[in-house]
């Protein structure tokens, strides 16, 4: 069983990679934002928020910051996924799930390329 | 709220923006009831707000006049044979507790504890998550996790998704395979 002196391991494997990433420009680093009132955690916004946390743990995507924020003020479209790209204009993505989750991070945060099927303007 | 825990979640968010800094969730598994309370040290409510934040139409939102976390939570304790009560105190911070009768049919299952944890890893915002039974008692306290890991942050992707399989371990025994 994992136990809170193991979290020690962690901290060593992982101090240098902070160490680099604290050299390297704050303003690089891509946000996702779930949101997380009632309505996205009605909506299923915890296991979105969990899986694109996995996937940028998986990928090993050091300047991917996964967050939450409240209410978005579209309620009915919840859960919904906003992605701040650096130099590039906000992406909000509606109803997704976690295998849309997964297309996020594959195909817009790696291959750079709108899940248009995800926008709120291709319902 | 599909799950018990959601509505934890739900909650705890309301006390991270009463911008509390220490929230201390309790889930309680004992004589055929599961106790849920919530406590934080955020800015609390006046006692004529207190009142009424069961009301769906009391919130402290300035968007819109709807406010469903309370009175959803009020809802499933109350159909599910349980309690529920809130306390505020203006400047000191906010109490919610929802009891719910295990075996009753409208209970919501308790859902994914583990997951609900890690979705609120704040770095600036600490929490004390206990959760036990008649016999055992896990205690999830950021405090302690944070000084181990400093400097490597709380809501890293890494930490996160290590916490979670730390944390569904160490509560499996307590709160698994009970059909809770």
């Amino acid at each position: 069983m994992k136990t809170i002196a193991d979290i020690k391991a962690i901290r060593e494997k992982m101090q240098a990679q902070i160490l680099n990433r604290d050299n390297s420009d704050a303003n690089a680093e891509t946000r996702i934002v779930v949101g997380m009132a009632t309505c996205g955690i009605a909506a299923g916004a915890r296991p979105v928020f969990n899986e694109l946390v996995e996937q940028v743990q998986n990928r090993n995507l050091k300047s991917v910051k996964v967050s939450r924020t409240g209410c978005l003020g579209m309620c009915k479209l919840e859960p919904i996924v906003e992605v701040f790209v650096p130099g590039e204009p906000k992406v909000t993505y509606v109803k997704v799930d976690p295998a849309k989750a997964k297309d996020i991070i594959a195909q817009h945060i790696v291959a750079g390329k709108v899940c248009v099927d995800y926008l709120v303007g291709e319902e | 709220m599909r799950e018990l825990s959601l509505h934890i979640l739900d909650i705890v968010e309301n006390s991270v923006k009463a911008k509390a800094t220490l929230i201390e969730v309790t889930i309680e598994v004992k004589d055929g009831y599961i106790n849920i309370e919530i406590a934080d040290n955020g800015t609390g409510m006046d006692k004529e707000f207190v009142k009424t934040v069961t009301d769906p139409f009391s919130t402290t939102r300035t968007t819109r006049k709807v406010g469903l976390g309370i009175p959803l939570m009020k809802m499933a304790a109350e159909t599910a044979g349980g309690n529920f009560s809130i306390e505020s105190e203006k400047g000191k911070g906010t109490r919610v507790y929802a009891s719910f009768l295990i075996n009753h049919i409208d209970r919501m299952p308790l859902g994914d504890v583990a997951e609900t944890i890690t979705t609120v890893l704040y770095p600036d915002i600490d929490f004390v998550w206990t959760v036990r039974d008649e016999n055992e008692e896990f205690v999830f306290d950021t405090r302690e996790v944070k000084r181990e890991l400093d400097p490597v942050p709380i809501d890293d992707a890494e930490t996160m998704v290590y916490l979670k399989s730390y944390i569904q371990e160490n509560i499996e025994s307590i709160i698994g395979g009970k059909n809770l």
